[in-house]
């Protein structure tokens, strides 16, 4: 064993690994949906282009999930992340670029040059007038794409995980959530001259539903506002410590938040990509509770202003607020967000940006029930854990200590226990009593890890 | 005090990393030829298969080692001096140490068949084997396995990944018979069906057949078949590595000799891990222990003993898990693969063959003494402490829920595993059912 010489270690550069022949036709599909939206992006016929949309979701709708039927069916249902790192898509390859770019590209186009996206919005008027009762927007076009990839991603997830009834569980969770709460609620408010309003987002995710403006506005609508401003107040103040305390705050990222259910549906392929390096993980810190607190001031200064007791304040929230919305708003949660997926992983977002999992992690890890449990010493430290773990967590160094995990950022996905091949973890909410002992079987180092 | 370890495989980090809490200001040396860091060696096959990248299957960063002053030397150790307390390295000047920690691991140990020498015919231990496996197997569409244990498992799952077929030649008449019960072998048997794995019993390879490049072009078995074969794993066990040890003059046999606290035959020099031998193994324990989780009991216990603080090493109760393809494997305690005199034992199984449960007792006592989990996850300190209470089955059964580790909304077969067992004996009475999870406080 030892006359044999270092490893070139070509393994870290892999061939890449060709795709099946058999997924080559709803891959095909997808690629002829996307020529027939470019179609679309440029007919100035609105029946045309209407045509070439519906057209266009239904290639890529279709594509995808006949692409997920084939490469998820092949085999008994588990975890078989074959190729992961030798895919030119999952690797960070040529086509993980061009995704990136392309995803980064449309949230340029449609936050700051939407009239480029003119002809399709004009496509989606009849079913905008359907639903809302009023022409469409590129918000609603962004609505339909955005709730289009959860659903049909989200299938994608149910036939990957079907083996898995936690994950199955999630799943159909944040695909209920997004139609209804994310998509039809808000249409139909519309329809019905209500104000369009997101049940399933809060303060200080939507950071302007407890600025006193939205809600001045609200309460003037009468009962349903009144109930609007008082659902607003009432789960960003005391069902979200709450329910954290009880299952953690995955009950939100995992089940319930729109941008956690375009991670854990669209974003799935690319849960690995996230950094483990403790680098990233002081970027974390650095970046996410300064962001909380940004949002916290801005909206307390916001209601001394409105109190009418400091004169003058709109001359600091003023350009605060368009700071705030400008680069965390527009600039991080959608175009850093979700551009960044085929580079930086799912959660790019959700781990260093949103000001929601700041507020939830601390009451993750501070007042909560939940932990991921560490089974004795079975740990083999095989690194797949990490691997998995789409919020950048290094989950062996807990696991191969033996200690449970309680970490801030975890969103309580489940797929670091679903891929360690020795069932050493596990999703558990108990008694908080002994949630952070470490096992008896290993002698834990007291050596850091950050 | 300076403490050189040879071998950076899990029983020498361990003792690295225990030594440098207990003795902060020693000098700690880790000298491995193999790689320049510890990875996890039973990592090796999700390299392979492209879930893991080489960076992912280190324990630690590469930081780690020099914030906490491990000197980490990438050379082979070829020779120790036991009375000048030095250690010859295959490049550079000898290394003077006061403690000498050999932690060498093992070789691939294989029967002497014709044409062993082919270009294609590999063992899998390390990582220059996961390079020669990802090349030779690139592009190919048949491929064999011999040996019927847990490294031929990892080998078929490797190649299936990559879509090659794979005959499995087992010398015995079920799979991994020497450590499993029947309805363990059968029920992974079928698996192993599912994945279209040809899984050949009671044969044996005979001698290896190669084309005029010098290359593995089949294999002719014990049976009188010939199988074509583009490439062939050895995966028919493994040794302890003795070369450095047997160059140091230490006492050997089949691993290096130590006794209970790990100590060789020479002063100052000490063993661990899969190249020890234990001259007087406890009760019922084997004396070379080739495991990933005794490499790291050993490791730990015999860095106490180098730092002034005399640790006998105890196995305590015997556990293991696996994965085979898709199906999960643990063992608490005992359970033998035969059937023991004084010995009941409760196997359960579902319809789907997806999950087993077998728990063994004593007939007289009826106190626990092992269990076999197949595609069920079960809590190691709650088996700990059933084991070590000798708990009788009843109250184990009772209680199983409290032992249940699977993910939250899987399905639950407490119930089916009680009703089976009312079955099987009728006489045993069993308590009244508990709750699953931490709710179920023992």
């Amino acid at each position: 064993m030892y006359d044999l010489p270092t490893p070139s270690f070509a393994l870290a550069q892999p061939p890449p690994a060709a795709v099946p022949a058999g997924e080559k036709l709803p891959l095909a599909a997808v690629a002829l949906g996307l020529l027939a939206l470019l179609a679309a992006v440029a007919d100035a016929d609105a029946g045309r282009a209407r045509l070439s949309l519906y057209l266009a979701l239904a290639l890529v709708s279709a594509g995808a999930l006949g692409w997920a039927w084939l490469a998820f069916g092949q085999r008994p249902a588990g975890w078989h992340p074959h190729d992961l790192w030798r895919r030119a898509s999952t690797a960070r390859g040529a086509v993980a670029w061009a995704t990136g770019v392309a995803l980064t590209g449309f949230y340029v186009v449609l936050y700051w040059f939407p009239w480029l996206l003119e002809n399709l919005i004009r496509a989606l008027d009849p079913f905008s007038q359907a639903l809302r009762h009023k022409a469409a927007d590129q918000w609603f076009l962004y609505g339909t794409f955005y709730t289009l990839a959860v659903l049909v991603m989200g299938g994608r997830g149910l036939w990957k995980y079907r083996f898995a009834r936690y994950h199955l569980a999630r799943t159909a969770s944040v695909m209920f959530f997004q139609l209804g709460f994310g998509f039809l609620l808000p249409g139909l408010l519309l329809a019905l001259q209500q104000p369009e309003y997101y049940f399933s987002y809060f303060w200080p995710l939507k950071y302007d539903y407890l600025f006193p403006g939205t809600v001045a506005q609200l309460l003037q609508g009468g009962g349903l506002g009144v109930f609007m401003v008082f659902w607003g107040v009432v789960m960003s103040l005391v069902a979200t410590p709450i329910l954290t305390y009880f299952f953690g705050k995955r009950w939100y990222c995992a089940w319930v938040c729109g941008c956690g259910g375009l991670a854990e549906t669209a974003g799935d392929a690319y849960r690995h990509l996230s950094d483990k390096s403790r680098q990233a993980w002081r970027w974390e810190v650095r970046l996410i509770y300064p962001i909380l607190g940004l949002i916290v001031l801005l909206t307390a200064l916001l209601w001394l202003g409105a109190s009418g007791m400091v004169p003058a304040l709109g001359v600091v929230t003023g350009p605060l607020g368009q700071f705030y919305g400008f680069a965390i708003g527009s600039v991080f949660s959608g175009v850093i967000g979700v551009g960044f997926y085929p580079l930086m992983g799912s959660r790019v977002w959700c781990r260093f940006g949103c000001p929601m999992a700041a507020y939830l992690g601390l009451l993750q890890k501070h007042f909560s029930r939940f932990r991921i449990s560490t089974n004795g010493g079975q740990c083999i430290s095989c690194g797949n854990c990490s691997n998995a773990c789409e919020m950048g967590i290094d989950v062996k160094q807990y696991a191969q200590r033996g200690e449970s995990i309680v970490r801030a950022a975890c969103v309580g996905c489940g797929l670091c226990a679903t891929a360690c091949p020795r069932g050493v973890l596990n999703l558990e909410n108990g008694p908080r009593e002994g949630r952070l002992a470490g096992s008896a079987f290993i002698h834990a180092d007291s050596l850091r890890i950050l | 005090m300076h403490l050189v370890i040879i071998g950076n495989g899990i029983a020498g980090v361990s003792a690295a990393i225990t030594a440098r809490r207990l003795a902060p200001a020693a000098r700690i040396t880790l000298v491995a030829a193999e790689s320049a860091h510890h990875y996890s060696r039973p990592a090796l096959m999700y390299l392979y298969m492209g879930h893991l990248r080489y960076d992912d299957v280190k324990p630690y960063g590469d930081w780690f080692w020099a914030e906490n002053r491990l000197e980490l030397v990438h050379a082979e150790a070829v020779g120790v001096d036991t009375a000048a307390r030095t250690v010859q390295l295959a490049t550079g000047p000898p290394l003077a140490y006061d403690r000498l920690l050999l932690a060498t691991g093992s070789v691939v140990r294989t029967p002497d068949w014709p044409g062993r020498q082919l270009a294609g015919v590999q063992g899998f231990i390390g990582l220059p084997d996961v390079e020669s496996m990802a090349r030779d197997t690139h592009g190919i569409t048949h491929a064999v396995v011999v040996g019927g244990g847990l490294i031929g498992v990892e080998l078929a799952e490797m190649l299936h990944s990559r879509g090659i077929r794979v005959t499995w030649l087992v010398r015995e008449g079920r799979y991994w018979q020497s450590v499993l019960p029947p309805e363990e072998s059968a029920m992974l048997e079928a698996h192993f069906r599912n994945y279209h794995i040809d899984l050949q019993k009671n044969t044996e390879l005979r001698e290896v057949l190669g084309d005029d490049q010098g290359r593995v072009r089949a294999v002719a078995t014990t049976t009188g078949r010939e199988l074509p074969a583009e490439w062939l794993g050895l995966a028919t066990g493994v040794m302890p590595n003795l070369t450095l040890a047997q160059a140091a003059g230490l006492d050997t046999d089949r691993g290096i000799l130590v006794n209970e606290l790990l100590e060789t035959s020479a002063p100052g020099v000490y063993a661990a891990g899969d190249c020890a031998q234990h001259r007087q193994p406890a009760p019922g324990e084997v004396a070379v222990e080739q495991l990933w989780y005794t490499g790291r009991m050993q490791g730990e216990t015999v860095a106490h003993t180098i730092c002034g603080a005399p640790t006998p090493y105890r196995r305590g109760e015997w556990f293991n898990s696996a994965k085979f393809f898709n199906l999960e494997y643990q063992t608490y305690g005992r359970v033998p693969a035969q059937p023991e005199a004084g010995l009941a034992s409760f196997c359960w199984q579902h319809p789907s063959g997806k999950h087993l449960l077998r728990i063994n007792f004593q007939e007289k006592t009826q106190a626990v003494t092992g269990v076999n989990a197949l595609g069920l996850r079960q809590r190691q300190d709650v088996w700990e402490h059933w084991l070590g209470e000798k708990t009788p089955i009843g109250t184990v059964l009772a209680q199983l829920a409290a032992a249940n580790f699977d993910p939250e909304f899987a399905r639950q077969h407490e119930a089916a595993i009680r009703q089976e067992f009312g079955l099987q004996f009728p006489k045993i009475e069993v308590a009244k059912p508990r709750r699953k999870g931490l709710f179920s406080k023992l």
